[in-house]
C-alpha cells in the first residue's frame, strides 16, 4: 500500500456555528461569571449604581486596569497573584518614606525620582520572589502569593507603624491628579502600559512563550521554552505594575495608608483580568487554573 | 478490480455460519445510525456478539469504531436502530447506567483514581456498608478475591498510582468483573503495555472468556487479534462491512477490508515503503557511553552513525525512553556516563542546551509533552524555531508564515488553516506538526519516542515514510518503538535494551522481530562492542 | 516462570501515603512549638490560656474543616469569610429568640450560601474560584444591607450569648465543644462514609469518577453545603462570643483557612487530604498569634501588632518551602 491510498480521510474538524457558540460559552464561563458578579452587586450592594459610587469607581479604574494587566499576564501563564494589593501598599508606603526623608527633602528632584524607582522596584522584587517560589520550588501560585498577601501589607504597616503618612508634594501628586492635554496623567500611564504590553504580547517571543507555558508547560519546556525565566519575568512584571498602581493611589490621596491601599485589589484585578484578558490574549487564557 | 471485501456472498456465508443461532447472542446492535451536527458517523452499523467470545472491531480512524462503542456504553445516544442486550431492547443514558446493567468499558488511558487504593477503585460507588458506613474489611476482602481470580496478589490498601499501568488496567478489569459485567469493552488495552504485560492481560481475557463474559476488543495492533480474538467485525465509513471468524482471515485480508481494497493488490504493492535501505555512513555522530542513573539506566552504550535510523528496542521499563530523555538533557540525575557529539563531550542539563547543539526530541506522549492545545498550528510549529526568527525579542512574522506554509505543504498536514488550534487536528496531523516543529530548525539528530503511537494506519504509513525520506536526506534519527515490526522495517540498526543495559546491536539480515525478541529474552548480558 | 509473580514484584514500588507523613510533620512542629512556649512562658499551659486560645480559634478551625473538604474535591471556597459575617448579622437579629432558634438559623444561612455556590458550580459550570468569588461579594453585600453598614447588637436577655461565652459543665467553652463535635463529624464523614471516599475520588479524577457512576454533582453539593454550614456556625460563634453581628468581620478568613489546609498537607489540586492535619494546621497558625502576645507580655522585645502578619507569612513560607522540597524529591521518577 502506498502512502497516498493510506492517507486518512481529510477531516479537519470544521466547527459548526452551533459548536462554536457552545464552546464560546464553555470557554468564556469567566465572562458570564463577571456578569453574575455585576448583577449580584447591583442587587445587593447598597449604592452600587449611584453617581457617587460611579465616581469612586472611575477614579479607581486606572489602578484596577494597571493591576489587571499584570494579572492577565499571570493568568495567561497558568497562575494567579493574590499579593497585588499588598504590593500596592508596599510601594505606596515606600515612596513617601523616601521623598519625606532628610535626603528627599534636601534633594527634592532626585529624591522624588529615587522614591518612585525604589518603590516600584521593591514591588518588582516582591513579584520576583513570588515567581521564584512558583517556578523554582513549584509551589502552587495561590499559596506562594498568599505568603506576600499576608506579610506584604504587614511589612508596609511595620515600616510606618500602621500610621497614615500625609504629605504635600505637588510634583508627586501630579501623577495622581494632574492632567496632560486635559486627560488625567493616570489615564495616560494606563493607556501607555496597556498598549505597549498588548503589543509585546502579540509581537514578541516573550508573549508567545507566555501563552505556550500557560497552555502546556511540560511541552513548552521540552520545546526549549525557558519556562522558569518566563514565569519569573511574568510575576515580576505583575509586581512592577502593582507598584505603579500603588504609587498612583498614594499620589491621588496625598497620603500613604498601609492599611487601606490596594485592599481587595486582587479580587477586582482578577475579575477585570478575566474579562479584559480575553481581549489581550486573543481569548487564549487557560481556563483560570482549576480552582 | 476485484470486489472490495467482503463480497456479498462471503458476507452472507459468514453471517449464516457464525450466527446460525441468534439465541446465543448476548448483544445485537442493528441498523445503528448516528449523526454529529449533520455529519453521519454511523450509518447502518451492526454488531453481534455471543457470550464468552472475544470479538474485535477493526477499522481505520473515522470508521466509526469508537462511536459505535460510545453508543453501546451510553456515552452517545443513537439516532436510529436497536440494541438488544441479553434479549432485551436497551438504550443507556450514561456509561454508568450501562456499567450497572453489565456493560463495562476499559478505556485506553486507564480511567481510575490514582491517589485512591485498589480497593476503593474496585468498590467505588458500590461499597459494602454496615450501619451506613463503609465496611472496609469486607471491601478489602472483596477486592482481594476479585484480583485472585486473575491470580494477582496485591496489597489492595495501597494507592493505585504506586502500581504500574498494566496492574492499573487489570484493576479496571477487576472493577468490571466486580460489577458482574456481561460485556467488557476494551479500547486499545495494550497500547501502553510491553510484551510481558500483554501476556498477563491476554491470560486475564481468557479467564474472563471462560467464565462466559463477552469481550469487545478494539486495537490497531492486528497481530494481537490472532492471539486472542474469535470473531472480527470490520467497519469502514460508519458501516459494518462484515463479520468473520478470525480463522478465516489473514492479516492482509484485514488490512484490505479496512481500506476497502483488494488483498492481492496490496500484496503486490508491498506493505509499506518504510523498508530499510541498509545504508548507514561510517561517521559516528553521537556516541553514548555507560549511561547510568535516571531511574532505569544501568549501563547503556551505543554509537549513532550519521544519517542512519537507529532503533531502540526493549520492554517497558528497559530504559528506552530514559535513554532518549537523558541524551536530551531532561534528566539531570544521571549518575554516570557521557554523551559525545562528534567527539565533543555534551553535558546537557536542560533541553535548551540540547536544542542549541542541533538535537530534537518528540516525546511519546503527544498530549502531555507535545502540543500546546490552545495555540494554533502556526504557533505550535514554530515554537522551537522562534529565537532564530526573532530580533531584539520580536518575531519576524512574515518569515514565520512563509516557513509554516512551506512545512504544512511539505509534510501534507491537513488543517483548515495555519491559524486553526492544533487541538482540532487529528492525531496523525498533530504528530506531523510536532515533527515539523523540529524539522524547521534543521536538526542534526532527531530523537523520536514512539512516533506512530495511537495513530491510524494511514497516517502511520505516511509518518514512517517521511522519517525514511528525512534520513535519506541526511538526518540522523534515534527511534524508539514498542512495535518490533516498526523497528525491523524502519531502522537501519537496532540496539536492544534489557533492564537498563544495552545488550545487543542488530543490523542487516540479523535484524528480525525474532532476533529482537530473542535478545530481550536472553539471560546473559554483554555490552555492545 | 511465573509471570504473575514477576508482575507483582514489578509493581512493588510502594510509597507511603503522603498525607500521613504530612500529619506527622505538622504534629512534630506543633509539639516543638508547644514545648518551646511552655518552657518560655509560665502561663502558656494554663487552663485559661488553652481555653481562650481554642475557643477563639474554633471559628477558624471550623472554616478550615469545610475548606479542607472543598479543596479535596479540587475546588476552592472563597466565600466563607463573607458567609461568617452574613451569618453573624442574621443571628444577631434572631438572638432575642434564643440560641435554640439562632443556631439553626445561622447554619441555615451557610447552607443556603453553600447550595448557591454548588448550584453555580455544577449547573452553570462556572469554576469554583469565580463562583465563590461572586458569593464572597454577594454575601458581604447582603450582610451590609441587613446591618445597615453597622454592627448589630445581640440580645443579652436571651440565652444567646451563653453559646459564645458559657461553658459546658462549667469547664469547656461551648465553642470548643461545637468545634470538637464538628471535627469528629468531619473525620467520620471522610474516613468512614462512602461520601468521604467520593470526595477524594472526585478530586483525584473527576472524569473517572463520573464514569464510575459517582454522583459528582450531588457530592459537590454536599461539600459546598458543608463548607457553608460550618461558616454559618462560625458566624453564630462570632456574634454570640463578641456580642454583635459584624458585617465587616471575616475579611481574608478564607485565605487563612486555605493556609491552614495547606499547612496541614492537603493538596490544593485535590484527591489527597486529612481532617486531622487540617485541625493541626489551623492550631499551628493560630499559635503564632498566641506566642507573639506572650512575647510582648514578657516585655523584653515589643512587637507591634503588625509584626504578626509578617511573621505569619514568614511561617507559611517556611512550611510551604519545606513541603515543596519533600514533595518535589518524592515526585521525582515516580512516574512510569
Amino acid at each position: 500500500m502506498n502512502s497516498s491510498t493510506l492517507a486518512e480521510s481529510p477531516k479537519p474538524k470544521v466547527p459548526t456555528v452551533g459548536t462554536k457558540i457552545a464552546s464560546q460559552i464553555k470557554n468564556n464561563g469567566a465572562l458570564w461569571a463577571f456578569f453574575l458578579l455585576l448583577v449580584i452587586n447591583i442587587l445587593i450592594t447598597p449604592n452600587f449604581l449611584q453617581i457617587q459610587t460611579l465616581y469612586v469607581n472611575l477614579t479607581q479604574v486606572a489602578t484596577v486596569a494597571i493591576v489587571a494587566i499584570g494579572m492577565t499576564l499571570v493568568i495567561a501563564s497558568g497562575g494567579i497573584d493574590l499579593s497585588v494589593g499588598a504590593l500596592m501598599a508596599l510601594a505606596g508606603t515606600v515612596a513617601p518614606m523616601i521623598f519625606l526623608s532628610d535626603f528627599g527633602v534636601a534633594n527634592p528632584e532626585l529624591g522624588l525620582f529615587v522614591a518612585i524607582v525604589v518603590a516600584i522596584s521593591a514591588a518588582g522584587i516582591a513579584g520576583l520572589f513570588n515567581g521564584f517560589l512558583i517556578s523554582k520550588y513549584k509551589i502552587q501560585p495561590i499559596i506562594a502569593t498568599l505568603i506576600l498577601f499576608i506579610s506584604g501589607r504587614g511589612i508596609a504597616q511595620v515600616l510606618t507603624n500602621g500610621e497614615l503618612q500625609t504629605f504635600d508634594n505637588p510634583s508627586f501628586e501630579f501623577i495622581g491628579t494632574g492632567r496632560v492635554f486635559g486627560v488625567p496623567v493616570q489615564a495616560w500611564i494606563t493607556l501607555v502600559l496597556a498598549l505597549s504590553i498588548a503589543w509585546v504580547l502579540k509581537r514578541s517571543i516573550y508573549g508567545r512563550f507566555l501563552l505556550a507555558v500557560g497552555g502546556n508547560e511540560k511541552a513548552a519546556e521540552l520545546a526549549g521554552v525557558p519556562a522558569t525565566k518566563v514565569k519569573l519575568m511574568t510575576y515580576m512584571v505583575c509586581g512592577l505594575l502593582a507598584g505603579i498602581a500603588g504609587i498612583i493611589t498614594t499620589a491621588i490621596n496625598s497620603a500613604s495608608d498601609a492599611n487601606q491601599t490596594g485592599q481587595l485589589m486582587e479580587l477586582d484585578a482578577i475579575s477585570a483580568a478575566i474579562v479584559g484578558g480575553v481581549l489581550l490574549t486573543g481569548g487564549r487564557l487557560p481556563s483560570l487554573v482549576r480552582f | 478490480m476485484n470486489h472490495s471485501y467482503p463480497t456479498e456472498a462471503q458476507q452472507g456465508a459468514s453471517l449464516s455460519s457464525t450466527l446460525s443461532n441468534d439465541g446465543d447472542l448476548v448483544l445485537h446492535m442493528k441498523g445503528i445510525h448516528k449523526h454529529f451536527a449533520g455529519v453521519p458517523a454511523l450509518s447502518d452499523a451492526e454488531l453481534k456478539i455471543k457470550a464468552g467470545e472475544v470479538h474485535a472491531i477493526i477499522g481505520q480512524n473515522g470508521a466509526g469504531k469508537s462511536t459505535l462503542i460510545k453508543v453501546l456504553n451510553g456515552a452517545h445516544k443513537h439516532d436510529e436502530g436497536d440494541i438488544y442486550f441479553m434479549g432485551e431492547e436497551v438504550s443507556y443514558a450514561s456509561p454508568h447506567k450501562a456499567q450497572m446493567a453489565g456493560i463495562s468499558t476499559i478505556f485506553q488511558e486507564v480511567n481510575l483514581i490514582g491517589y485512591r487504593s485498589i480497593t476503593e477503585n474496585i468498590c467505588l460507588g458500590h461499597e459494602p456498608k454496615r450501619f451506613g458506613m463503609v465496611d472496609w474489611r469486607k471491601a478489602h476482602a472483596h477486592a482481594r478475591e476479585t484480583l485472585a481470580r486473575f491470580g494477582l496478589e496485591l496489597d489492595v490498601e495501597q494507592p493505585l498510582s504506586t502500581f504500574n499501568i498494566a496492574i492499573q488496567q487489570l484493576v479496571a478489569i477487576a472493577r468490571a468483573v466486580a460489577l458482574d459485567a456481561r460485556i467488557v469493552i476494551m479500547d486499545e488495552p495494550t497500547s501502553s503495555l510491553d510484551e510481558r504485560e500483554k501476556e498477563v492481560l491476554f491470560r486475564v481475557i481468557k479467564e474472563l472468556k471462560a467464565s462466559g463474559v463477552a469481550i469487545l476488543y478494539v486495537s490497531h495492533h492486528l497481530d494481537e487479534l490472532f492471539q486472542i480474538c474469535d470473531e472480527i467485525t470490520v467497519m469502514r465509513d460508519g458501516k459494518t462491512v462484515g463479520q468473520r471468524a478470525i480463522g478465516d482471515m489473514t492479516k492482509l485480508d484485514m488490512v484490505a477490508a479496512m481500506l476497502g481494497k483488494d488483498p492481492e493488490e496490496i500484496a503486490r504493492g508491498g506493505a509499506t515503503n518504510f523498508a530499510s535501505t541498509g545504508r548507514a555512513s561510517d561517521q559516528v555522530l553521537l556516541s553514548v557511553e555507560n549511561l547510568e542513573g535516571a531511574g532505569a539506566l544501568k549501563n547503556v552504550s551505543f554509537d549513532l552513525y550519521k544519517s542512519e535510523i537507529l532503533g531502540l528496542a526493549g520492554l517497558l521499563g528497559s530504559g528506552r525512553s530514559e535513554v532518549a530523555r537523558a541524551i536530551f538533557g531532561l534528566d539531570s540525575d544521571l549518575k554516570k556516563g557521557e554523551v559525545f557529539l562528534e567527539g565533543e563531550k555534551m553535558d546537557f542539563t536542560d533541553p535548551m542546551a540540547a536544542i542549541e547543539k542541533g538535537f530534537g526530541f518528540c516525546s511519546e506522549d503527544r498530549k502531555e509533552d507535545g502540543i500546546i492545545p490552545q495555540l494554533s498550528v502556526r504557533e505550535n510549529l514554530t515554537l522551537v524555531l522562534l529565537p532564530k526568527i526573532s530580533k531584539y525579542g520580536l518575531i519576524d512574522e512574515s518569515k514565520e508564515r512563509q516557513l509554516v506554509t512551506d512545512f504544512i505543504q511539505r509534510l501534507g498536514i491537513k488543517t483548515a488553516s495555519m491559524e486553526q488550534p492544533i487541538s482540532q487536528l487529528s492525531g496523525g496531523n498533530q504528530q506531523k506538526v510536532l515533527l515539523a516543529r523540529w524539522l524547521v530548525t534543521n536538526p542534526n539528530i532527531l530523537i523520536l519516542d514512539e512516533p506512530t503511537r495511537g495513530i491510524d494506519v494511514g497516517a502511520k504509513g505516511e509518518i514512517q515514510s517521511l522519517i525514511r525520506r528525512l534520513a535519506d536526506d541526511g538526518l540522523t534519527v534515534l527511534m524508539i518503538s514498542s512495535e518490533f515490526e516498526e523497528l525491523v522495517e524502519g531502522a537501519d540498526r537496532v540496539i536492544v535494551l534489557q533492564d537498563g543495559h544495552s545488550i545487543q546491536a542488530l543490523a542487516n539480515d540479523q535484524l528480525t522481530e525474532n532476533a529482537i525478541m530473542k535478545a530481550i529474552a536472553q539471560e546473559t548480558r554483554h555490552p555492545v562492542a | 516462570m511465573n509471570i504473575l509473580s514477576m508482575m507483582s514484584n514489578l509493581s512493588g514500588m510502594k510509597r507511603k501515603r503522603n498525607t500521613s507523613k504530612q500529619a506527622e510533620g505538622v504534629l512534630v512542629a506543633l509539639m516543638l512549638i508547644t514545648l518551646f512556649a511552655s518552657l518560655r512562658y509560665d502561663a502558656f499551659l494554663s487552663e485559661y490560656n488553652i481555653m481562650t486560645f481554642l475557643s477563639y480559634n474554633s471559628m477558624f478551625i471550623l472554616i478550615g474543616l469545610g475548606m479542607c473538604f472543598v479543596i479535596m474535591t479540587g475546588g476552592i471556597d472563597l466565600s466563607v469569610g463573607s458567609v461568617v459575617a452574613l451569618s453573624s448579622v442574621v443571628v444577631a437579629h434572631a438572638s432575642p429568640y434564643g440560641i435554640e432558634v439562632a443556631l439553626p438559623v445561622g447554619i441555615l444561612v451557610g447552607v443556603l450560601a453553600g447550595a448557591i455556590n454548588a448550584f453555580v458550580i455544577t449547573k452553570l459550570k462556572i469554576v469554583p474560584f469565580i463562583a465563590t468569588l461572586a458569593m464572597m461579594l454577594g454575601a458581604r453585600g447582603m450582610a451590609l444591607v441587613l446591618s445597615d453598614n453597622q454592627s448589630v447588637q445581640v440580645s443579652w436577655d436571651s440565652n444567646f450569648t451563653q453559646f459564645g461565652l458559657g461553658k459546658m459543665f462549667d469547664f469547656i467553652p461551648w465553642p470548643i465543644v461545637a468545634m470538637l463535635v464538628a471535627f469528629v463529624f468531619c473525620w467520620i464523614l471522610l474516613e468512614k462514609f462512602a461520601f468521604g471516599r467520593h470526595v477524594l475520588s472526585i478530586g483525584g479524577n473527576e472524569e473517572a469518577s463520573k464514569l464510575m457512576g459517582l454522583e459528582v454533582n450531588k457530592t459537590l453539593f454536599g461539600v459546598y453545603i458543608l463548607s457553608g454550614a460550618l461558616a454559618g456556625l462560625s458566624g453564630v460563634m462570632l456574634a454570640s462570643g463578641f456580642g454583635a453581628g459584624q458585617p465587616l468581620e471575616g475579611l481574608g478568613w478564607e485565605l487563612s483557612a486555605i493556609a491552614a489546609v495547606v499547612v496541614g498537607g492537603t493538596l490544593l489540586t485535590g484527591g489527597l487530604g486529612s481532617i486531622t492535619s487540617t485541625l493541626l494546621g489551623a492550631i499551628l497558625l493560630g499559635l503564632i498569634f498566641n506566642i507573639l502576645n506572650f512575647e510582648n507580655g514578657l516585655g523584653t522585645i515589643s512587637f507591634s501588632a503588625y509584626w504578626q502578619s509578617v511573621i505569619r507569612g514568614g511561617f507559611l513560607l517556611v512550611v510551604v518551602v519545606i513541603q515543596a522540597k519533600v514533595i518535589n524529591s518524592k515526585m521525582r521518577r515516580t512516574e512510569f
